[in-house]
Protein backbone atom coordinates (compact mmCIF):
# COMPACT_ATOMS: atom_id res chain seq x y z
CA UNK A 1 0.00 0.00 0.00
CA UNK A 2 1.18 3.50 -0.78
CA UNK A 3 0.39 5.83 2.09
CA UNK A 4 0.60 9.57 1.41
CA UNK A 5 0.14 11.80 4.45
CA UNK A 6 -0.22 15.56 4.36
CA UNK A 7 2.19 16.07 1.48
CA UNK A 8 2.71 19.68 0.45
CA UNK A 9 5.17 21.19 -1.98
CA UNK A 10 5.98 24.67 -3.12
CA UNK A 11 8.52 26.00 -5.58
CA UNK A 12 9.65 29.60 -5.33
CA UNK A 13 6.76 30.55 -3.05
CA UNK A 14 4.19 29.04 -5.37
CA UNK A 15 2.17 26.17 -3.98
CA UNK A 16 2.17 23.09 -6.19
CA UNK A 17 0.67 20.60 -3.76
CA UNK A 18 -1.14 21.29 -0.54
CA UNK A 19 -1.92 18.72 2.10
CA UNK A 20 -2.48 15.71 -0.13
CA UNK A 21 -3.49 12.65 1.86
CA UNK A 22 -4.50 9.35 0.32
CA UNK A 23 -3.72 5.70 0.29
CA UNK A 24 -3.41 3.57 -2.80
CA UNK A 25 -4.00 -0.14 -2.34
CA UNK A 26 -1.46 -2.68 -3.46
CA UNK A 27 -2.09 -4.27 -6.85
CA UNK A 28 -3.93 -3.10 -9.92
CA UNK A 29 -3.59 -0.04 -12.09
CA UNK A 30 -4.21 3.41 -10.60
CA UNK A 31 -4.60 6.32 -12.99
CA UNK A 32 -3.66 9.79 -11.82
CA UNK A 33 -5.63 12.37 -13.80
CA UNK A 34 -6.16 16.11 -13.67
CA UNK A 35 -5.60 19.28 -15.68
CA UNK A 36 -2.16 20.64 -16.56
CA UNK A 37 -0.43 22.08 -13.52
CA UNK A 38 -2.52 20.08 -11.05
CA UNK A 39 0.62 18.68 -9.45
CA UNK A 40 0.44 15.12 -10.78
CA UNK A 41 4.05 14.97 -11.94
CA UNK A 42 5.28 16.67 -8.80
CA UNK A 43 3.45 14.15 -6.64
CA UNK A 44 4.93 11.27 -8.62
CA UNK A 45 8.40 12.81 -8.40
CA UNK A 46 8.07 13.17 -4.63
CA UNK A 47 6.85 9.60 -4.30
CA UNK A 48 9.93 8.43 -6.19
CA UNK A 49 12.33 10.66 -4.16
CA UNK A 50 13.39 12.57 -7.28
CA UNK A 51 12.73 15.71 -5.28
CA UNK A 52 13.16 15.96 -1.52
CA UNK A 53 9.93 15.97 0.45
CA UNK A 54 9.14 19.36 1.98
CA UNK A 55 6.24 18.47 4.23
CA UNK A 56 4.34 15.31 4.94
CA UNK A 57 5.23 11.67 4.64
CA UNK A 58 5.12 9.00 1.94
CA UNK A 59 5.40 5.30 2.66
CA UNK A 60 5.53 2.27 0.38
CA UNK A 61 4.38 -0.59 2.60
CA UNK A 62 6.75 -0.22 5.55
CA UNK A 63 9.38 1.94 3.78
CA UNK A 64 9.43 5.66 4.47
CA UNK A 65 10.64 7.36 1.28
CA UNK A 66 12.50 10.11 3.14
CA UNK A 67 14.37 7.73 5.45
CA UNK A 68 15.11 4.66 3.33
CA UNK A 69 18.41 4.47 1.44
CA UNK A 70 18.01 5.04 -2.28
CA UNK A 71 19.45 1.63 -3.18
CA UNK A 72 16.84 -0.10 -0.99
CA UNK A 73 14.01 1.94 -2.50
CA UNK A 74 15.16 0.95 -5.98
CA UNK A 75 14.11 -2.61 -5.12
CA UNK A 76 10.66 -1.38 -4.06
CA UNK A 77 9.68 1.16 -6.69
CA UNK A 78 10.71 2.27 -10.15
CA UNK A 79 9.81 5.52 -11.84
CA UNK A 80 9.69 6.66 -15.42
CA UNK A 81 9.16 10.35 -15.89
CA UNK A 82 8.10 12.22 -18.94
CA UNK A 83 11.06 13.97 -20.50
CA UNK A 84 13.71 11.77 -18.98
CA UNK A 85 16.22 12.02 -21.80
CA UNK A 86 18.89 9.37 -21.99
CA UNK A 87 22.45 10.55 -21.56
CA UNK A 88 23.92 7.65 -23.50
CA UNK A 89 23.43 5.90 -26.79
CA UNK A 90 22.48 2.30 -26.08
CA UNK A 91 20.91 -0.70 -27.69
CA UNK A 92 17.42 -1.39 -26.42
CA UNK A 93 18.70 -4.59 -24.77
CA UNK A 94 21.42 -2.68 -22.90
CA UNK A 95 18.83 -0.09 -21.87
CA UNK A 96 16.42 -2.68 -20.49
CA UNK A 97 19.37 -4.42 -18.82
CA UNK A 98 19.96 -1.31 -16.69
CA UNK A 99 16.72 -2.19 -14.92
CA UNK A 100 18.59 -5.07 -13.28
CA UNK A 101 21.26 -2.77 -11.81
CA UNK A 102 19.63 -2.44 -8.36
CA UNK A 103 19.80 -6.23 -8.04
CA UNK A 104 23.32 -6.95 -9.23
CA UNK A 105 25.11 -3.59 -8.77
CA UNK A 106 27.16 -4.04 -11.93
CA UNK A 107 27.69 -7.78 -12.04
CA UNK A 108 24.78 -9.33 -13.94
CA UNK A 109 24.25 -13.07 -13.56
CA UNK A 110 22.44 -15.50 -15.83
CA UNK A 111 19.08 -14.91 -14.18
CA UNK A 112 19.46 -11.15 -14.70
CA UNK A 113 19.96 -11.76 -18.41
CA UNK A 114 16.96 -14.08 -18.51
CA UNK A 115 14.79 -11.42 -16.89
CA UNK A 116 15.94 -8.83 -19.42
CA UNK A 117 14.86 -11.17 -22.22
CA UNK A 118 11.50 -11.71 -20.48
CA UNK A 119 10.95 -7.96 -20.27
CA UNK A 120 11.91 -7.48 -23.92
CA UNK A 121 9.48 -10.20 -24.94
CA UNK A 122 6.64 -8.89 -22.78
CA UNK A 123 6.92 -5.43 -24.32
CA UNK A 124 7.23 -6.81 -27.84
CA UNK A 125 10.80 -5.64 -28.34
CA UNK A 126 12.44 -8.97 -29.13
CA UNK A 127 13.18 -8.11 -32.75
CA UNK A 128 14.39 -4.60 -31.95
CA UNK A 129 16.66 -5.47 -29.03
CA UNK A 130 19.88 -4.93 -30.97
CA UNK A 131 18.81 -1.53 -32.35
CA UNK A 132 20.06 1.68 -30.82
CA UNK A 133 17.76 4.05 -28.92
CA UNK A 134 18.16 6.72 -31.59
CA UNK A 135 17.37 4.28 -34.39
CA UNK A 136 13.85 3.34 -33.27
CA UNK A 137 10.59 5.30 -33.19
CA UNK A 138 9.51 7.33 -30.19
CA UNK A 139 6.88 4.74 -29.33
CA UNK A 140 9.39 1.91 -29.38
CA UNK A 141 11.85 3.86 -27.26
CA UNK A 142 9.10 4.63 -24.77
CA UNK A 143 8.21 0.95 -24.60
CA UNK A 144 11.84 0.08 -23.96
CA UNK A 145 11.98 2.60 -21.12
CA UNK A 146 8.87 1.10 -19.53
CA UNK A 147 10.38 -2.36 -20.08
CA UNK A 148 13.44 -1.18 -18.15
CA UNK A 149 11.32 -0.19 -15.15
CA UNK A 150 9.52 -3.54 -15.44
CA UNK A 151 12.84 -5.42 -15.47
CA UNK A 152 13.65 -3.71 -12.19
CA UNK A 153 11.10 -6.09 -10.62
CA UNK A 154 9.80 -3.65 -8.08
CA UNK A 155 6.43 -3.98 -6.36
CA UNK A 156 5.51 -0.50 -7.55
CA UNK A 157 5.81 1.09 -10.98
CA UNK A 158 5.32 4.84 -11.24
CA UNK A 159 4.87 6.12 -14.80
CA UNK A 160 4.45 9.77 -15.69
CA UNK A 161 2.49 10.17 -18.91
CA UNK A 162 3.93 7.16 -20.69
CA UNK A 163 1.43 7.66 -23.53
CA UNK A 164 2.81 11.06 -24.48
CA UNK A 165 3.40 11.27 -28.23
CA UNK A 166 2.26 7.71 -28.82
CA UNK A 167 -0.17 6.93 -31.61
CA UNK A 168 -3.33 4.87 -31.04
CA UNK A 169 -1.73 1.51 -31.67
CA UNK A 170 1.29 2.15 -29.46
CA UNK A 171 -0.78 3.68 -26.69
CA UNK A 172 -3.24 0.80 -26.63
CA UNK A 173 -0.44 -1.78 -26.73
CA UNK A 174 1.34 -0.09 -23.83
CA UNK A 175 -1.82 0.18 -21.70
CA UNK A 176 -2.64 -3.47 -22.33
CA UNK A 177 0.86 -4.47 -21.37
CA UNK A 178 0.58 -2.44 -18.17
CA UNK A 179 -2.67 -4.24 -17.45
CA UNK A 180 -0.84 -7.51 -17.87
CA UNK A 181 2.00 -6.31 -15.66
CA UNK A 182 -0.56 -5.71 -12.90
CA UNK A 183 -2.70 -8.82 -13.44
CA UNK A 184 -0.18 -11.49 -14.31
CA UNK A 185 2.90 -10.22 -12.53
CA UNK A 186 1.20 -8.75 -9.49
CA UNK A 187 2.81 -5.33 -9.71
CA UNK A 188 1.16 -2.11 -8.62
CA UNK A 189 1.08 0.41 -11.45
CA UNK A 190 0.50 4.11 -10.84
CA UNK A 191 0.26 5.97 -14.11
CA UNK A 192 -0.35 9.62 -14.92
CA UNK A 193 -2.70 9.85 -17.89
CA UNK A 194 -3.83 12.81 -19.92
CA UNK A 195 -6.49 11.02 -21.87
CA UNK A 196 -9.34 10.12 -19.52
CA UNK A 197 -10.66 7.40 -21.80
CA UNK A 198 -7.50 5.33 -21.42
CA UNK A 199 -7.97 5.60 -17.68
CA UNK A 200 -11.62 4.55 -18.03
CA UNK A 201 -10.69 1.56 -20.18
CA UNK A 202 -7.67 0.21 -18.33
CA UNK A 203 -7.49 1.50 -14.76
CA UNK A 204 -9.00 -0.07 -11.64
CA UNK A 205 -8.92 3.16 -9.80
CA UNK A 206 -8.91 6.87 -10.61
CA UNK A 207 -7.25 9.54 -8.51
CA UNK A 208 -7.96 13.09 -9.66
CA UNK A 209 -5.90 16.08 -8.64
CA UNK A 210 -6.77 19.72 -9.14
CA UNK A 211 -4.82 22.78 -8.01
CA UNK A 212 -2.54 20.65 -5.89
CA UNK A 213 -5.38 19.01 -3.99
CA UNK A 214 -7.13 15.70 -4.17
CA UNK A 215 -10.35 16.27 -6.16
CA UNK A 216 -11.88 12.78 -6.09
CA UNK A 217 -10.94 9.13 -6.20
CA UNK A 218 -12.65 5.82 -6.87
CA UNK A 219 -13.36 3.21 -9.54
CA UNK A 220 -13.77 4.67 -13.05
CA UNK A 221 -17.39 3.52 -13.38
CA UNK A 222 -18.34 5.56 -10.32
CA UNK A 223 -16.25 8.69 -10.48
CA UNK A 224 -15.98 9.43 -14.20
CA UNK A 225 -19.19 11.39 -14.51
CA UNK A 226 -19.95 14.40 -16.68
CA UNK A 227 -20.21 16.81 -13.71
CA UNK A 228 -17.01 15.66 -12.09
CA UNK A 229 -14.94 15.72 -15.26
CA UNK A 230 -16.36 19.08 -16.32
CA UNK A 231 -15.47 20.56 -12.96
CA UNK A 232 -12.05 18.89 -12.90
CA UNK A 233 -10.91 20.13 -16.30
CA UNK A 234 -12.91 23.37 -16.30
CA UNK A 235 -14.57 22.61 -19.61
CA UNK A 236 -17.81 20.91 -20.47
CA UNK A 237 -17.45 17.17 -20.92
CA UNK A 238 -20.17 14.74 -21.95
CA UNK A 239 -19.93 11.18 -20.67
CA UNK A 240 -21.67 8.28 -22.44
CA UNK A 241 -21.92 4.71 -21.43
CA UNK A 242 -20.44 2.50 -24.16
CA UNK A 243 -20.42 -1.24 -23.54
CA UNK A 244 -20.55 -0.72 -19.80
CA UNK A 245 -17.66 1.75 -19.68
CA UNK A 246 -17.83 5.51 -19.30
CA UNK A 247 -16.49 7.29 -22.39
CA UNK A 248 -15.79 10.99 -22.20
CA UNK A 249 -16.65 13.06 -25.28
CA UNK A 250 -14.62 16.20 -25.20
CA UNK A 251 -13.47 16.64 -28.76
CA UNK A 252 -16.10 19.00 -30.07
CA UNK B 1 25.33 -5.01 -19.92
CA UNK B 2 24.96 -8.20 -21.90
CA UNK B 3 28.21 -10.11 -21.96
CA UNK B 4 31.05 -9.62 -19.55
CA UNK B 5 33.46 -6.74 -20.10
CA UNK B 6 36.27 -8.93 -21.34
CA UNK B 7 39.58 -7.52 -22.45
CA UNK B 8 38.61 -6.01 -25.74
CA UNK B 9 40.69 -6.48 -28.91
CA UNK B 10 40.64 -2.74 -29.44
CA UNK B 11 42.03 -2.13 -25.96
CA UNK B 12 44.77 -4.66 -26.62
CA UNK B 13 45.63 -2.93 -29.90
CA UNK B 14 45.77 0.46 -28.19
CA UNK B 15 47.96 -1.01 -25.47
CA UNK B 16 50.31 -2.51 -28.03
CA UNK B 17 50.67 0.78 -29.90
CA UNK B 18 51.39 2.58 -26.66
CA UNK B 19 53.99 0.02 -25.61
CA UNK B 20 55.78 0.34 -28.94
CA UNK B 21 55.74 4.12 -28.71
CA UNK B 22 57.12 3.99 -25.18
CA UNK B 23 59.92 1.67 -26.27
CA UNK B 24 60.72 3.98 -29.18
CA UNK B 25 60.62 7.01 -26.92
CA UNK B 26 63.11 5.43 -24.52
CA UNK B 27 65.57 4.10 -27.06
CA UNK B 28 65.37 5.98 -30.35
CA UNK B 29 68.45 8.04 -31.17
CA UNK B 30 70.03 7.42 -27.80
CA UNK B 31 73.78 7.88 -27.52
CA UNK B 32 76.17 7.60 -24.66
CA UNK B 33 75.54 6.23 -21.20
CA UNK B 34 72.38 4.08 -21.27
CA UNK B 35 71.88 4.40 -17.53
CA UNK B 36 71.63 8.16 -17.81
CA UNK B 37 69.52 8.13 -20.97
CA UNK B 38 66.99 5.69 -19.59
CA UNK B 39 66.71 7.46 -16.25
CA UNK B 40 66.30 10.86 -17.92
CA UNK B 41 63.84 9.70 -20.56
CA UNK B 42 62.10 7.37 -18.13
CA UNK B 43 61.19 10.26 -15.86
CA UNK B 44 59.88 12.21 -18.81
CA UNK B 45 57.91 9.24 -20.09
CA UNK B 46 56.39 8.57 -16.69
CA UNK B 47 55.29 12.19 -16.47
CA UNK B 48 53.74 12.11 -19.93
CA UNK B 49 51.84 8.92 -19.18
CA UNK B 50 50.70 10.22 -15.81
CA UNK B 51 49.40 13.44 -17.32
CA UNK B 52 47.72 11.58 -20.16
CA UNK B 53 45.89 9.20 -17.86
CA UNK B 54 44.93 11.97 -15.44
CA UNK B 55 43.49 14.25 -18.12
CA UNK B 56 41.72 11.43 -19.94
CA UNK B 57 40.05 9.95 -16.87
CA UNK B 58 39.15 13.37 -15.44
CA UNK B 59 37.50 14.32 -18.73
CA UNK B 60 35.49 11.11 -19.08
CA UNK B 61 34.37 11.38 -15.44
CA UNK B 62 33.30 14.98 -15.81
CA UNK B 63 31.46 14.32 -19.06
CA UNK B 64 29.60 11.44 -17.47
CA UNK B 65 28.27 13.36 -14.50
CA UNK B 66 27.51 16.50 -16.50
CA UNK B 67 25.76 14.42 -19.16
CA UNK B 68 27.48 15.76 -22.27
CA UNK B 69 30.44 15.11 -24.52
CA UNK B 70 31.55 18.68 -25.08
CA UNK B 71 32.38 20.08 -21.69
CA UNK B 72 35.58 19.10 -20.00
CA UNK B 73 37.09 20.10 -16.66
CA UNK B 74 39.48 22.41 -18.51
CA UNK B 75 36.76 24.12 -20.50
CA UNK B 76 34.84 24.59 -17.24
CA UNK B 77 37.88 26.36 -15.76
CA UNK B 78 39.28 23.69 -13.42
CA UNK B 79 42.89 24.23 -14.43
CA UNK B 80 42.43 27.99 -14.69
CA UNK B 81 41.36 27.81 -11.05
CA UNK B 82 44.48 25.78 -10.26
CA UNK B 83 46.72 28.39 -11.90
CA UNK B 84 44.89 31.14 -10.01
CA UNK B 85 45.53 29.28 -6.75
CA UNK B 86 49.20 28.85 -7.61
CA UNK B 87 49.46 32.56 -8.37
CA UNK B 88 47.63 33.54 -5.20
CA UNK B 89 49.98 31.41 -3.19
CA UNK B 90 53.00 33.19 -4.65
CA UNK B 91 51.21 36.50 -4.15
CA UNK B 92 50.51 35.74 -0.51
CA UNK B 93 53.86 34.23 0.39
CA UNK B 94 56.15 35.99 -2.07
CA UNK B 95 58.25 34.19 -4.65
CA UNK B 96 60.93 33.29 -2.15
CA UNK B 97 58.39 32.13 0.40
CA UNK B 98 56.56 30.00 -2.13
CA UNK B 99 59.79 28.60 -3.50
CA UNK B 100 60.94 27.86 0.04
CA UNK B 101 57.90 25.68 0.67
CA UNK B 102 58.66 22.06 -0.09
CA UNK B 103 57.23 21.19 -3.51
CA UNK B 104 55.12 18.44 -1.99
CA UNK B 105 53.58 20.72 0.63
CA UNK B 106 52.85 23.37 -1.96
CA UNK B 107 51.20 20.80 -4.19
CA UNK B 108 49.07 19.47 -1.34
CA UNK B 109 48.02 23.00 -0.43
CA UNK B 110 47.06 23.75 -4.03
CA UNK B 111 45.20 20.48 -4.37
CA UNK B 112 43.26 21.13 -1.16
CA UNK B 113 42.26 24.59 -2.33
CA UNK B 114 41.25 23.32 -5.76
CA UNK B 115 39.15 20.59 -4.16
CA UNK B 116 37.32 23.13 -2.02
CA UNK B 117 36.79 25.52 -4.92
CA UNK B 118 35.62 22.82 -7.30
CA UNK B 119 33.13 21.34 -4.86
CA UNK B 120 31.78 24.78 -4.05
CA UNK B 121 31.38 25.88 -7.66
CA UNK B 122 30.52 22.72 -9.54
CA UNK B 123 28.92 20.75 -6.73
CA UNK B 124 25.94 23.08 -6.69
CA UNK B 125 25.84 23.30 -10.48
CA UNK B 126 25.77 19.53 -11.04
CA UNK B 127 24.02 18.28 -7.93
CA UNK B 128 20.91 20.40 -8.20
CA UNK B 129 19.17 18.19 -10.70
CA UNK B 130 18.55 19.80 -14.02
CA UNK B 131 21.86 20.04 -15.82
CA UNK B 132 21.08 22.74 -18.30
CA UNK B 133 23.85 22.55 -20.86
CA UNK B 134 23.69 26.18 -21.89
CA UNK B 135 23.90 27.32 -18.31
CA UNK B 136 26.84 25.00 -17.77
CA UNK B 137 28.74 26.20 -20.84
CA UNK B 138 28.17 29.85 -20.02
CA UNK B 139 29.09 29.40 -16.38
CA UNK B 140 32.21 27.51 -17.36
CA UNK B 141 33.34 30.09 -19.85
CA UNK B 142 32.68 32.97 -17.49
CA UNK B 143 34.42 31.24 -14.59
CA UNK B 144 37.38 30.30 -16.78
CA UNK B 145 37.81 33.86 -18.00
CA UNK B 146 37.36 35.16 -14.46
CA UNK B 147 40.02 32.85 -13.04
CA UNK B 148 42.44 33.63 -15.86
CA UNK B 149 41.92 37.38 -15.52
CA UNK B 150 42.30 37.27 -11.76
CA UNK B 151 45.50 35.26 -12.13
CA UNK B 152 46.72 37.77 -14.72
CA UNK B 153 45.84 40.65 -12.42
CA UNK B 154 47.72 39.11 -9.50
CA UNK B 155 50.67 38.41 -11.75
CA UNK B 156 50.86 42.11 -12.60
CA UNK B 157 50.81 43.05 -8.94
CA UNK B 158 53.61 40.79 -7.84
CA UNK B 159 57.31 41.39 -7.92
CA UNK B 160 58.94 40.57 -11.31
CA UNK B 161 61.17 38.05 -9.57
CA UNK B 162 58.16 36.32 -8.09
CA UNK B 163 56.50 36.44 -11.47
CA UNK B 164 59.15 34.11 -12.88
CA UNK B 165 58.07 31.49 -10.36
CA UNK B 166 54.46 31.80 -11.50
CA UNK B 167 55.09 32.11 -15.21
CA UNK B 168 56.71 28.72 -15.48
CA UNK B 169 53.54 27.10 -14.19
CA UNK B 170 50.93 29.01 -16.17
CA UNK B 171 51.80 27.73 -19.63
CA UNK B 172 51.49 24.15 -20.77
CA UNK B 173 54.81 22.52 -21.33
CA UNK B 174 55.19 18.81 -21.97
CA UNK B 175 58.93 19.10 -22.44
CA UNK B 176 59.94 20.44 -19.08
CA UNK B 177 58.05 18.47 -16.46
CA UNK B 178 58.37 19.19 -12.80
CA UNK B 179 60.25 16.08 -11.72
CA UNK B 180 60.10 16.69 -7.96
CA UNK B 181 56.38 16.16 -7.87
CA UNK B 182 56.33 12.97 -9.87
CA UNK B 183 56.22 10.58 -6.91
CA UNK B 184 53.51 12.47 -5.08
CA UNK B 185 51.50 12.99 -8.26
CA UNK B 186 51.76 9.30 -9.07
CA UNK B 187 50.53 8.40 -5.59
CA UNK B 188 47.57 10.76 -5.74
CA UNK B 189 46.61 9.64 -9.25
CA UNK B 190 46.81 6.00 -8.26
CA UNK B 191 44.36 6.64 -5.44
CA UNK B 192 42.05 8.59 -7.73
CA UNK B 193 42.23 5.92 -10.43
CA UNK B 194 41.46 3.14 -7.96
CA UNK B 195 38.49 5.16 -6.74
CA UNK B 196 37.33 5.67 -10.31
CA UNK B 197 37.65 2.00 -11.13
CA UNK B 198 35.54 1.03 -8.14
CA UNK B 199 32.84 3.41 -9.42
CA UNK B 200 32.85 2.11 -13.00
CA UNK B 201 29.45 0.39 -12.87
CA UNK B 202 27.85 3.27 -11.05
CA UNK B 203 29.25 5.62 -13.72
CA UNK B 204 27.40 3.65 -16.40
CA UNK B 205 24.15 4.36 -14.53
CA UNK B 206 25.02 8.01 -13.83
CA UNK B 207 25.54 8.51 -17.57
CA UNK B 208 21.84 7.79 -18.14
CA UNK B 209 20.93 11.02 -16.37
CA UNK B 210 19.92 12.04 -12.86
CA UNK B 211 16.37 10.74 -12.71
CA UNK B 212 17.20 7.37 -14.22
CA UNK B 213 20.15 7.02 -11.85
CA UNK B 214 18.00 7.72 -8.79
CA UNK B 215 15.30 5.34 -9.96
CA UNK B 216 17.98 2.67 -10.30
CA UNK B 217 19.09 3.26 -6.75
CA UNK B 218 22.20 5.38 -7.20
CA UNK B 219 22.63 8.19 -4.70
CA UNK B 220 23.06 10.89 -7.33
CA UNK B 221 24.19 13.79 -5.20
CA UNK B 222 26.77 11.84 -3.28
CA UNK B 223 28.08 10.19 -6.43
CA UNK B 224 28.47 13.53 -8.21
CA UNK B 225 30.40 15.00 -5.30
CA UNK B 226 32.62 11.93 -5.17
CA UNK B 227 33.32 12.20 -8.89
CA UNK B 228 34.17 15.90 -8.51
CA UNK B 229 36.71 15.02 -5.81
CA UNK B 230 38.32 12.53 -8.20
CA UNK B 231 38.30 15.08 -11.04
CA UNK B 232 39.89 17.71 -8.81
CA UNK B 233 42.65 15.28 -7.79
CA UNK B 234 43.41 14.32 -11.39
CA UNK B 235 43.33 17.91 -12.66
CA UNK B 236 45.69 18.93 -9.84
CA UNK B 237 48.11 16.25 -10.94
CA UNK B 238 48.10 17.17 -14.61
CA UNK B 239 48.14 20.93 -14.08
CA UNK B 240 50.92 20.77 -11.51
CA UNK B 241 53.04 18.63 -13.82
CA UNK B 242 52.61 20.35 -17.19
CA UNK B 243 50.31 23.35 -16.75
CA UNK B 244 46.85 23.96 -18.17
CA UNK B 245 45.79 22.23 -21.40
CA UNK B 246 42.36 23.17 -22.65
CA UNK B 247 41.31 20.83 -25.43
CA UNK B 248 43.48 17.77 -24.91
CA UNK B 249 40.96 15.99 -22.68
CA UNK B 250 38.19 16.62 -25.18
CA UNK B 251 40.30 15.15 -27.97
CA UNK B 252 41.09 11.91 -26.16
CA UNK B 253 37.59 11.38 -24.81
CA UNK B 254 36.11 11.92 -28.28
CA UNK B 255 38.62 9.46 -29.74
CA UNK B 256 37.90 6.92 -27.00
CA UNK B 257 34.16 7.10 -27.69
CA UNK B 258 34.85 6.78 -31.40
CA UNK B 259 37.05 3.71 -30.99
CA UNK B 260 35.04 1.88 -28.34
CA UNK B 261 31.44 2.81 -29.20
CA UNK B 262 30.19 1.61 -25.85
CA UNK B 263 28.56 3.10 -22.79
CA UNK B 264 30.58 0.90 -20.44
CA UNK B 265 33.11 2.79 -18.40
CA UNK B 266 35.03 -0.42 -17.78
CA UNK B 267 36.07 -0.12 -21.44
CA UNK B 268 35.82 3.64 -21.98
CA UNK B 269 38.12 4.69 -19.16
CA UNK B 270 41.08 2.47 -20.12
CA UNK B 271 40.58 3.37 -23.78
CA UNK B 272 40.69 7.10 -23.04
CA UNK B 273 43.80 6.65 -20.89
CA UNK B 274 45.56 4.62 -23.60
CA UNK B 275 44.62 7.08 -26.35
CA UNK B 276 45.92 9.94 -24.22
CA UNK B 277 49.21 8.11 -23.69
CA UNK B 278 49.51 7.44 -27.41
CA UNK B 279 48.85 11.07 -28.35
CA UNK B 280 51.29 12.48 -25.79
CA UNK B 281 54.12 9.97 -26.11
CA UNK B 282 53.76 9.74 -29.89
CA UNK B 283 53.51 13.51 -30.20
CA UNK B 284 56.53 14.14 -28.01
CA UNK B 285 58.47 11.52 -29.94
CA UNK B 286 57.70 13.27 -33.23
CA UNK B 287 58.50 16.70 -31.80
CA UNK B 288 61.81 15.63 -30.27
CA UNK B 289 63.15 13.13 -32.78
CA UNK B 290 61.68 14.23 -36.12
CA UNK B 291 61.13 17.94 -35.79
CA UNK B 292 64.13 18.54 -33.59
CA UNK B 293 62.08 20.52 -31.05
CA UNK B 294 61.05 22.98 -33.77
CA UNK B 295 57.39 22.68 -32.72
CA UNK B 296 55.73 22.57 -29.35
CA UNK B 297 53.61 19.57 -28.50
CA UNK B 298 51.12 21.59 -26.50
CA UNK B 299 50.34 23.77 -29.51
CA UNK B 300 49.77 20.78 -31.79
CA UNK B 301 47.63 18.95 -29.24
CA UNK B 302 45.57 22.04 -28.55
CA UNK B 303 45.09 22.64 -32.26
CA UNK B 304 43.83 19.09 -32.84
CA UNK B 305 41.70 19.25 -29.70
CA UNK B 306 40.22 22.55 -30.82
CA UNK B 307 39.28 21.00 -34.15
CA UNK B 308 37.65 18.08 -32.34
CA UNK B 309 35.70 20.57 -30.21
CA UNK B 310 34.42 22.41 -33.27
CA UNK B 311 33.50 19.13 -34.93
CA UNK B 312 31.53 17.99 -31.89
CA UNK B 313 29.72 21.30 -31.59
CA UNK B 314 28.82 21.54 -35.27
CA UNK B 315 28.09 17.88 -35.94
CA UNK B 316 24.65 17.62 -34.34
CA UNK B 317 22.46 19.20 -31.71
CA UNK B 318 24.43 19.48 -28.50
CA UNK B 319 23.88 16.42 -26.35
Amino acid sequence: MIQIDGVGHSIGGETILSDVTMSLPKGGVTALIGPNGAGKSTLLGLMARLQPLQTGRIRFDDLDVARTPTARLALKLAILRQEMPLGTRLTLRDLVAFGRFPHHRGRPGPQDRAKVEDALALFGLGDLAHRYTDEVSGGQRQRALVAMTFAQETDYLLLDEPLNNLDMAHARHLMRTLREVADRHGRTVVVVLHEVNYAAAHADRIVALKDGRLAFEGPPGEVLTAERLSALYGTSVTVRDVEGRPVALHYA
Amino acid sequence: MAGRPVLDKRLLALGLVLTLLCAAFLTLGARGDWGFVLAYRGTKLAALLLVGVAVAVATVLFQTVSGNRILTPSIMGFDALFVLLQTSLVFALGGVGAAALPAALRFCLEFGLLLGGALLLFGTLLGSGRTDLHRMVLTGIILGVLFRSLAGFLQRLIDPNDFVVVQASSFASFGAVDGDLLGLAAGLSTLALLGTWSLRHRLDVLALGRDHAISLGVDHRRSVLLVLVLVAALVSVSTALVGPVTFFGLLVSALAHLVMRTHRHASLLPAAALVAGIVLVGGQLVVERLLGLAATLSVVVEFLGGLAFLYLVLRRPVR
